[in-house]
């Protein structure tokens, strides 16, 4: 049975059939890594770190983006791509598994962010884990501020998942550099593996990339072993060809991640956006050869997006793109969509959200 | 994947492939089930009994779908007649009724949606994401559109009158869409129709006049016999019909403007073409890549404006190949019912042979989708490079998912590049240059221009192509107006016999000698041969040059190199057009006492008249505007009249000097170069007048004027590969000719089939039209 039922999509109207073998043969192949470590889902265990490499200002001003072209490919992408079944259950698992399991709120306590974490290690209710043979399946990170960061990494102990902060003055980004910069330092010492900064938009509005990318090293060698996710708040940027501009200099600055947003601007992640970074990544990849990865964040709450974003992925990017050291989600409240999708997968019948854990 | 036994979740889960998605054919097999599996034709609002049958196929499994029935002479008889018998009523009808029976067809293809779609992929094996999401839309949109043109129609065309039968000859690419463009606009304008779908694809044609019973459209109104070519050939040979409106190759079209020549029958032609699809190295190109996804491997490329010679700008060729082809082994080929295909099944095997025959002959370097390629009715997206702009497959339509290409260093290299086919239907232009992007558009030959998109269409927007692409536009006013004609009822033409030459000559004064007027200068007759004109009275008026085939084609080159002409503004073009009007004002006696010679009836109205022309024109020059259309996407299509080129026509006799003018200053004002072959019986207003166009600055080459028989010279100019439309208001029997001879190029031709013209009325828009191709830019924006 079609598990996106509750979906308003044409594309789930006949889906009674059999499955049968698909016509396509996918020859990538991806090897299990262990999930022991708290870099169990970090690029370095299969993919080089980004180095950056030295800015490179005639490259930046050749990018382009037009913002109606990619609007048309996005808006087909959800058309063109469609998986059913076991298929769309395998899916829904991986983007489980690239989730970033956030909570970013000034309430947050203690008592809030164990709860998180809990839900980080059994994101799925064990039965349905079970009849799905998916047993051991994990977010892909835990992500809060820097105060919660201790408390996240002793609920997490041993579950190989690694704890993400958001840093430098998130979400304006507007604190004083050297505090900025010892905010991360902060964190790492704390034991995140991850550290999502914000850029400063204002270098990107006036196309100050110099600035931009002097900043983004300096971050970049503040976090030391832990991962730079760059966050460019693409909401706030203005035009697509700043978007990827700005992806660019991250990306020689030596972010290992680029991320759409804060969650906290007008507009957050788009598949408009999600498109021209990914285009900028696989750019740079060509020129460098360095896989960078990619995070899109707010605004993803459905089962359907999710389904759309790793087919986005798949074919923009290719496989290694798919896996959660290469992509993940910022998000909340995708997983308890995703959540009932799966039991509906399993029995048939439509579910609810009261029958699964709160995270 | 493993082929065989079914994946486990954690197996999927490692590999994240794609797996199958397919479209249930359920309801689709249930309708043809319930027709038993055979289909007659749709006449006069019910099925026939099915005769002689044979049967549709869906490309994708090679097994036969249904039985339709070959139609034949006397089906098409019948269903002309059904058609004949509903048109009084249906053409006397209010608008608002027939708007209605159009909304109705609307509604209802939203309604049955799915069922069309799933139809139109098992028949042709178009991925069933296309026919869902673009071509059942279109139909849709298209239907809703007409219904508005329908309700207005009255008040906006007041003076405009339905054909009467449309015959309507459909491809296989678009099967339903293709219909809508055909039906909506007919009947809208209260034409009847009778609809010869395409052998490959006859069923969607044959629900959609299933479903057509529930709008409650009159019997007769819509009819639609199936069968192959010859049935084709039936409807467009039927006497009783008055326009056949034709989508398919250019071959098949021309074989068509040959068999209705003469007939009187209103022909558009939507044909082949090699349409360019530019990208300049400042352009978005991994865009302008996506982009030739939707230009080339949209419908296998069974498309016919698919941007299918790619020009590339050389800098950037390199680069951009490399994405190109990483982006097509990310193609998904396969089962076009599957809902994640990219590439489905091509039409017929015959059509993937012819497609492999093609790309197997040349020699270029092949590059060709690494994705899988199952076995059966299918074929790789390919990429061709390597090739010489004389390489067959530079020039031939290949209507497959085969892209060439080539590259190019400047934007007027792209230019010439882009128009060195004998195709102009569609071109894509990829900058984010917009003084670029905008200076291209005008200067590539083509009736519609993508900037940075490709294969956008609208029912507000006009399509079709130029040269050999086809005449006519579908969609927008400019689409119906090829369903109208003007409300008169013409009197046939009576023959002009020049003066005879008398038994006893008056000869007086120095002797004048009128030569043909070629580049600006006079020119003696190739041949070395004149004729005297004589007055009624048998006086010796002059000496008119025997224009021949020679002078045609010199007279012609001369019209091509003042093609700069089309480039002045229409400012300038109006002053020109007034001096003229003011110097032949300055001798308007003359030229009265002239026509007063040569036919023996006072002259001086038409002078008068001539005058008053040259200022209706000089008026329009610069106010026969284009429009910006009204199309769902954040951007404009603009409808740009566009000069044809160069026009040729021939003049008629019953009014020597208005005449001409009637027609050279239509095409003039609209940036037209022109070569006028003048009144055979009274040439003499032609000849003087080239002396006033002398001193009215009006640049040599763009009137050209050669004297001479009219049977002698519809032959060269109609037959001529460089004359872009050709006008006849000549004899009777000269109308044939031209239809007939056009085929060769395809050019545009307007013919008066035998009927009188009357000239002190023949003026405004009709004219300004034939005078101009609109164009249709697709400018999307945004930032």
């Amino acid at each position: 049975m079609a598990l996106l039922r509750r979906a308003p999509s044409r594309a789930t109207l006949f889906a009674s059939h059999e499955a049968e073998a698909s016509l396509q043969t996918d020859t990538d192949t991806t090897t299990a890594r262990p999930h022991s470590e708290a870099t169990a889902n970090l690029p370095q265990l299969t993919h080089a770190r980004n180095p950056g490499m030295p800015l490179d200002l005639d490259w930046v001003a050749s990018v382009q983006a037009n913002t109606s072209a990619i609007e048309r490919r996005a808006a087909t992408l959800p058309g063109r791509r469609s998986v059913k079944k076991d298929y769309q259950a395998a899916w829904l698992c991986k983007a489980i598994s690239c989730i970033d399991l956030t909570t970013l709120s000034g309430d947050d306590t203690k008592g809030r962010v164990q709860r998180l974490c809990a839900k980080a290690r059994q994101p799925v209710r064990p039965d349905l884990l079970a009849a799905l043979g998916m047993e051991g399946l994990t977010t892909g990170a835990v992500c809060v501020y820097h105060e919660m960061v201790e408390t996240a990494v002793r609920a997490l102990e041993g579950s190989g998942i690694p704890v993400a902060a958001v840093s430098t003055g998130f979400p304006a980004g507007l604190s004083p550099l050297h505090l900025r910069l010892a905010e991360i330092g902060e964190s790492v010492a704390a034991g995140a593996r991850e550290i999502d900064i914000v850029i400063s938009r204002r270098h990107v509005l006036t196309q100050n990339w110099q600035a931009l990318y002097d900043e983004t090293r300096q971050m970049r060698e503040a976090c030391g072993d832990a991962h730079v996710k760059a966050i460019l708040a693409t909401g706030e940027l203005g035009t697509l060809r700043n978007v990827a501009r700005a992806s660019l200099v991250c990306m020689m600055a030596g972010a290992d991640f680029i991320k759409t947003s804060t969650g906290k601007e007008p507009v957050n992640a788009t598949l408009p956006v999600s498109l021209t970074m990914t285009r900028a990544i696989r750019d740079y990849q060509d020129r460098t050869n360095i896989k960078v990865g990619y995070k899109p964040a707010g605004g993803i709450s459905k089962a359907k997006d999710a389904l759309v974003y790793l087919a986005l992925m798949k074919d923009e990017l290719g496989l290694p793109w798919v896996q959660p050291d290469l992509f993940r989600f910022g998000a909340s409240s995708l997983l308890g969509d995703i959540e009932r999708q799966l039991e509906h997968h399993i029995t048939g019948a439509y579910s609810a959200a009261n029958r699964h854990a709160i995270g | 994947m493993q082929s065989g036994k079914a994946m486990t979740v954690k197996q999927i889960f490692d590999d994240m492939s794609y797996g199958p998605a397919p479209e249930s054919s359920a309801e689709a097999m249930a309708w043809i089930t319930k027709h038993q599996g055979r289909f007659g034709h749709w006449i006069d609002g019910r099925f026939t009994a099915p005769g002689t049958a044979f049967a549709t196929t869906n490309p994708a499994t090679a097994k036969p779908l249904a039985e339709v029935t070959q139609g034949s002479a006397q089906d098409i008889d019948a269903a002309v007649k059904a058609a004949r018998r509903a048109q009084p009523k249906w053409a006397k009808l209010p608008g608002h009724k027939r708007a209605q029976y159009l909304y109705a067809l609307a509604r209802l293809v939203q309604k049955h949606s799915r069922l069309l779609a799933v139809v139109e992929t098992l028949d042709n094996g178009k991925p069933i994401r296309e026919s869902r999401d673009i071509d059942i839309p279109l139909v849709t949109r298209h239907f809703y559109y007409h219904a508005g043109l329908a309700q207005l129609m009255a008040s906006e065309q007041p003076d405009m009158q339905p054909l009467g039968v449309c015959g309507a000859v459909i491809p296989w690419n678009f099967p339903l869409l293709m219909l809508a463009w055909k039906v909506a606009p007919a009947l809208a304008a209260g034409n009847t129709v009778v609809l010869k779908p395409a052998e490959y694809t006859p069923l969607t044609a044959l629900l959609f006049a299933e479903i057509s019973r529930e709008a409650g459209l009159p019997k007769g109104v819509l009819n639609v016999v199936t069968g192959d070519g010859a049935t084709g050939a039936a409807l467009v040979d039927h006497p009783d019909v008055n326009k056949i409106a034709f989508t398919g190759s250019t071959d098949v079209g021309r074989k068509i403007r040959a068999a209705t020549a003469g007939t009187g029958k209103a022909l558009t032609l939507e044909l082949g073409g090699k349409s360019p699809y530019i990208v300049f190295d400042d352009a978005d190109l991994d865009s302008a890549v996506e982009g030739l996804v939707d230009a080339i491997w949209f419908n296998g490329g069974q498309v016919c404006c698919a941007g299918s010679r790619l020009l590339v700008q050389e800098g950037v060729a390199e680069r951009f190949h490399t994405k190109l082809k990483a982006r097509m082994d990310g193609l998904r080929i396969g089962d076009p019912m599957d809902k994640c295909i990219d590439v489905g099944a091509m039409v017929d095997p015959a059509q993937l042979a012819r497609i492999t025959a093609m790309v197997d002959a040349s020699d270029g370097d092949k590059y060709q989708s690494k994705s899988p390629l199952p076995k059966g009715c299918y074929y790789p997206p390919t990429l061709i490079t390597g090739l010489g702009s004389a390489s067959t497959l530079m020039q031939e339509e290949i209507f497959g998912p085969v892209l060439v290409s080539m590259t190019f260093r400047t934007p007027s290299e792209a230019v010439e590049l882009a128009n060195n086919t004998r195709y102009g239907l569609a071109a894509s232009i990829w900058t984010e240059n917009v003084n670029l992007a905008l200076d291209m558009a005008p200067k590539v030959k083509a009736g519609v221009v993508w900037v940075n998109a490709t294969n956008m269409f609208d029912a507000a927007a006009g399509f079709g192509g130029v040269r050999e692409s086809g005449f006519g536009r579908e969609g927008g006013w400019e689409g119906l107006m090829a369903y109208l004609r003007p409300k008169t009822s013409p009197k046939p033409l009576r023959p002009t016999a020049p003066v005879a030459e008398p038994a006893s000559a008056e000869v007086s004064g120095l002797d004048r000698t009128a030569k043909l007027y070629v580049g600006g200068k006079q020119a003696r007759p190739d041949g070395g041969y004149s004729q005297p004109i004589w007055s009624p009275k048998g006086r010796l008026l002059g000496h008119v040059g025997i224009g021949n085939r020679k002078d045609i084609r010199n007279a012609v080159e001369a019209a091509h190199a003042a093609k700069g002409w089309g480039k002045t503004s229409g400012h300038l073009r109006a002053q020109i057009l007034y001096y003229i009007a003011e110097n032949l004002s300055a001798r308007a006696d003359e030229f009265a006492k002239r026509l007063t010679d040569m036919t023996g009836k006072s002259g001086a109205a038409e002078v008068e008249a001539s005058i008053a022309r040259l200022f209706t024109y000089a008026a329009w020059a610069d106010k026969f505007d284009g429009a910006v259309k009204s199309v769902p996407i954040r951007g404009v299509a603009l409808a740009m009249n566009e000069p044809v080129g160069v026009i040729a026509a021939i003049c008629a006799d019953e009014a020597p000097l208005l005449g001409l003018i009637s027609l050279m200053a239509p095409a003039i004002a609209m940036g037209n170069a022109c070569v006028l072959v003048p009144s055979q019986a009274y040439p003499l207003a032609a000849t003087d007048l080239y002396q006033v166009l002398d001193t009215s600055d009006l640049p040599g080459g763009v009137v050209n004027i050669v004297t001479g028989p009219h049977g002698d010279l519809v032959k060269p100019l109609a037959s001529h590969m460089d004359v872009d439309a050709l006008w006849c208001f000549g004899a009777a029997a000269l109308s044939a000719v031209v239809e007939r001879e056009a085929a060769g190029n395809l050019k545009r031709t307007w013919v008066n089939h035998g009927a009188a013209t009357d000239w002190t009325m023949a003026e405004g828009r009709a004219f300004l039209r034939a005078a101009t191709e609109v164009k249709t830019v697709w400018v999307p924006y945004g930032e």
